[in-house]
């Protein structure tokens, strides 16, 4: 999936990249490539959609956003489809899914999250979605984040995870 | 620096950057001709913004599904006395991209994001047996939005 010099580029990156005018020559440098090539590489990382992009990630929390929120509902098999992008269009709604119910213990099957300022701000965004569901939501609730544990995103290493088939191949 | 203590130039980076920067020599170009400042300028909010926590990192994002990985997400019921136990031992899995605590009887939330999809069943029954606790497993069926950018 990833040549040898894509990893090294992204596993030099993904905890940072450089903070200056030039960060692709700074990365360039480190990694001893030419700049050129390094400018290629990510741009194809880019078009095949393994680099989403390059981003900041903002901490909700810091920009005023207090009360995130992991709405849930228990919406009709048959209604779900259509209903979903309905709610991921809303404007303050940033991820949204479907997902399975996991009877007794789960009966959600559609995940929104909802981000506000106050929680008088983001239980009107809920009644929102409420309202759009309308009949073919059965039940609902609603999780606060109460502290965020870890926020790293996928991490890759240097060597690449063993492939059972490889492993097969080897015994 | 609290978000309160942001000006409108900290906020316009945040909000291009979380959108992320062109692959080009100088990235920052455009954003501080936008802004009528200079690059040198802009460096200098990133890093204090991400020194303040603002920002968490500034680097590329990467789609697990797209390099041939997979990923889910979880929900373990820990009981109050072990949180911070748990926590701890699933902050140091590298296949725990992130965590959240939530005010629920399902009171932590985690994602697995792996480079290969049989590392996802590993991980959990290594985190069922570390913990001794059961793990609701919730793969994404249908993805509606996945849009990271909030209004600054």
């Amino acid at each position: 999936m990833l040549d040898p010099v894509d990893r090294r580029i992204l596993v030099a990156s993904q905890d940072g990249l450089p903070l200056c005018v030039e960060p692709f020559a700074e990365l360039a440098r480190a990694l001893g490539l030419p700049q050129t090539e390094l400018l290629d590489r990510l741009r194809r990382l880019r078009e095949r959609g393994v680099i989403r992009r390059i981003a900041a990630v903002p901490n909700h929390y810091r920009l005023g956003f207090l009360a995130n929120a992991m709405t849930v509902w228990d919406v009709d098999d048959r209604e779900v489809s259509r209903l979903g992008p309905e709610v991921g269009a809303l404007p303050f709604v940033s991820h949204c899914y479907r997902r399975p119910r996991r009877p007794p213990d789960w009966p959600y099957n559609l995940f929104a999250m909802v981000h506000g300022r106050s929680r008088a701000e983001t239980e009107g965004h809920r009644a929102e979605i409420a309202a759009l569901l309308g009949n073919a939501c059965r039940a609902s609730d609603v999780l606060y984040s109460t502290r965020i544990l870890k926020k790293a995103g996928l991490r890759l290493a240097l060597e690449p995870p063993a492939s059972p088939e490889m492993s097969a191949c080897s015994a | 620096m609290r978000s309160g203590h942001l000006d409108p130039i900290d906020r316009a980076i945040v909000a291009a950057l979380q959108r992320g920067v062109p692959t080009v020599e100088r990235p920052f170009a455009e954003l501080a001709a936008s802004l009528e400042t200079t690059e040198e300028a802009v460096v200098a909010r990133l890093a204090r913004l991400i020194d303040a926590g603002v920002v968490g990192r500034f680097a590329p994002m990467l789609d697990a599904e797209k390099l041939g990985g997979a990923v889910t997400l979880c929900a373990v019921a820990v009981p109050a006395d072990r949180l911070e136990e748990v926590a701890a031992r699933l902050a140091a899995l590298p296949e725990v991209a992130h965590n959240y605590e939530r005010a629920h009887r399902f009171n932590m939330w985690f994602v697995l994001a792996v480079e290969r999809p049989e590392q996802l069943a590993t991980a959990i029954a290594r985190i069922e047996a570390e913990t001794g606790l059961a793990v609701l497993d919730l793969p994404k069926l249908e993805e509606y939005r996945l849009e990271l950018v909030l209004p600054v």
